[in-house]
């Protein structure tokens, strides 16, 4: 289980997260919904440490992630697939080294690294693209390798942060339907960080709208549909006033 | 007035403490021996092997220069085979190491900035330790070690080069004999040329290496604050080799 506990983080004068708390259950996938800049891909990183909070913490299995140590860290994070919003791949290695860099620091050997790797680009219908660069692949054809080398680590958790953004709608529902696919078949709790609601009826089991710093409303997919709440209702539904 | 200066020294201060925490999470990660020793052979190459062309170049044409501007300060007042003095002493101890280490903070230093600069801005850094990998044991130590180990085989050839070039240019532009240029770069040769000459070159790619790892991890923004790091890597290798340059003659000469 990931539970944010009133999660405070500022950038210089500017606070982002003022007492974000969330609870995310095993197994299921949270979408956290919110505005451009509303510090939403802020609280996915401090899951994962990559971000320090200023007051208030991350407990993922019972763990509270700003108290780790770096070994701490490391086997924490040895648990959790990341997905980055522009993928994050490294441009300077092929495809199949991208996915296999994480396996290699979990010690597998060569073979088991390769099946996985195969498995992977299989899972998100890349194969064959395993000796490509990421510089030759489209922005689709990117998230998706991002989300394999996320998935090849067979992780408890996966981040994604803003996984359709800047992509075509049919290329969003491909995605989509992959995070629904990946749940599937690995049974991963899923945290999904985007705006873009249509992913979020999709593929979440609750969701969760950021505001000013804290969740707004958390509810199931049509408790959320259904809101009365006028600022979460205008975000739904993209209406400007 | 007074702020300003007020603002600049804390900012000064925590500049330093950056860099010295830096250095210390560096010292730590060395434990993380499986991952930098692989990574350190291939920054070798690219930080040792391929810097070598813009060194060696460098190097023959200086070797030329300071073998023609030697016999024309001499001007019949000392025996023309203190060229090779001249050429030997200033390749070893200040002219190969430095100019080496000004041109390869502009080829190493930038590149390198720039290459962790932009690995910054598109999370790749990120990404690596959400991977579990620790950017110092994956990224740093190996460009640090590789530069520290490369520079003085760098150098050391640079020295050899220029030296080669003062002499073909004594046989060839000053009819002074092959002989004569050995006497003279004899003359006051001690081993500590060799060794001051490449302990500062290791300090050099130590500096270059370091500014280069520490300035690219730093970047923010986009593409213009990966060119500003670039930018500033260069800026502050140059002065530090200068610095640095200064501080060895002092502590040991």
């Amino acid at each position: 289980m990931i539970e944010f506990q009133d999660l405070q983080k500022a950038f210089g004068e500017k606070p982002v997260l003022q007492g974000f708390s969330l609870k995310v259950r095993d197994a299921e996938t949270m979408v956290i919904i919110g505005y451009s800049g509303s510090g939403k891909s802020v609280a996915l990183k401090h899951i994962v440490g990559l971000l320090h909070p200023d007051v208030g913490d991350v407990i993922v299995d019972g763990q509270a992630v700003s108290t780790l140590d770096r070994d701490g860290l490391t086997l924490l994070r040895q648990g959790v697939g990341y997905v980055f919003q522009f993928a994050a791949l490294f441009d300077s290695m092929t495809v199949a080294d991208n996915l296999a860099l994480g396996l290699r620091r979990r010690g597998l050997d060569e073979a088991e690294i390769e099946e996985r790797v195969q498995e992977a680009l299989a899972l998100v219908d890349l194969s064959g693209t395993g000796e490509r660069m990421p510089a030759e692949l489209s922005g689709g054809m990117r998230k998706r390798v991002g989300i394999a080398r996320a998935i090849a680590l067979r992780p408890r958790y996966i981040l994604y942060d803003e996984p359709t953004t800047g992509l075509d709608p049919v290329t969003s529902a491909v995605i989509d339907r992959l995070m629904v696919r990946t749940r599937e078949h690995l049974g991963v709790t899923g945290v999904v960080v985007t705006h873009d609601m249509r992913s979020a009826y999709t593929v979440g089991d609750r969701i969760a709208m950021l505001y000013e710093g804290r969740v707004r409303q958390v509810g199931s997919v049509a408790e959320i549909q259904q809101t009365e709440d006028p600022v979460v209702r205008q975000f739904i539904e993209g209406r400007a006033e | 007035m007074i702020q300003a200066i007020g603002r600049r020294s804390i900012s000064a201060v925590e500049a330093v403490g950056r860099v010295g925490h830096f250095v210390m999470d560096m010292v730590r990660a060395l434990a993380d021996i499986g991952v930098w020793a692989r990574l350190t052979i291939v920054q070798m190459r690219r930080i040792g092997v391929d810097s070598l062309p813009v060194a060696l170049f460098i190097a023959a044409f200086t070797g030329v220069v300071l073998a023609l501007q030697a016999s024309y300060t001499f001007t019949g007042a000392v025996p023309l085979y203190f060229v090779g003095t001249l050429v030997g002493k200033t390749m070893m101890l200040e002219l190969g190491p430095v100019l080496a280490g000004l041109a390869l903070a502009g080829r190493v230093g930038a590149s390198m900035a720039a290459e962790l600069g932009t690995m910054k801005v598109t999370e790749q850094v990120d990404a690596l330790e959400t991977l579990a990998y620790d950017p110092q044991s994956y990224l740093v130590i190996p460009r640090v070690l590789a530069g520290t180990l490369m520079f003085p085989v760098v150098v050391a050839f640079a020295i050899a080069t220029g030296i080669i070039t003062g002499w073909l240019t004594s046989l060839v532009l000053l009819d002074l004999s092959t002989q004569d240029f050995i006497k003279g770069l004899k003359l006051f040769y001690v081993f500590k040329d060799v060794w001051f000459g490449l302990l500062k070159s290791a300090s050099f790619g130590f500096t270059i290496t370091l500014v280069g790892c520490i300035v690219g991890l730093g970047t923010r923004g986009g593409a213009e604050g990966v060119g500003r790091s670039a930018t500033r890597a260069v800026v502050y290798s140059a002065i530090l080799i200068l610095v640095l340059d200064a501080f060895w003659a002092v502590v040991l000469l």
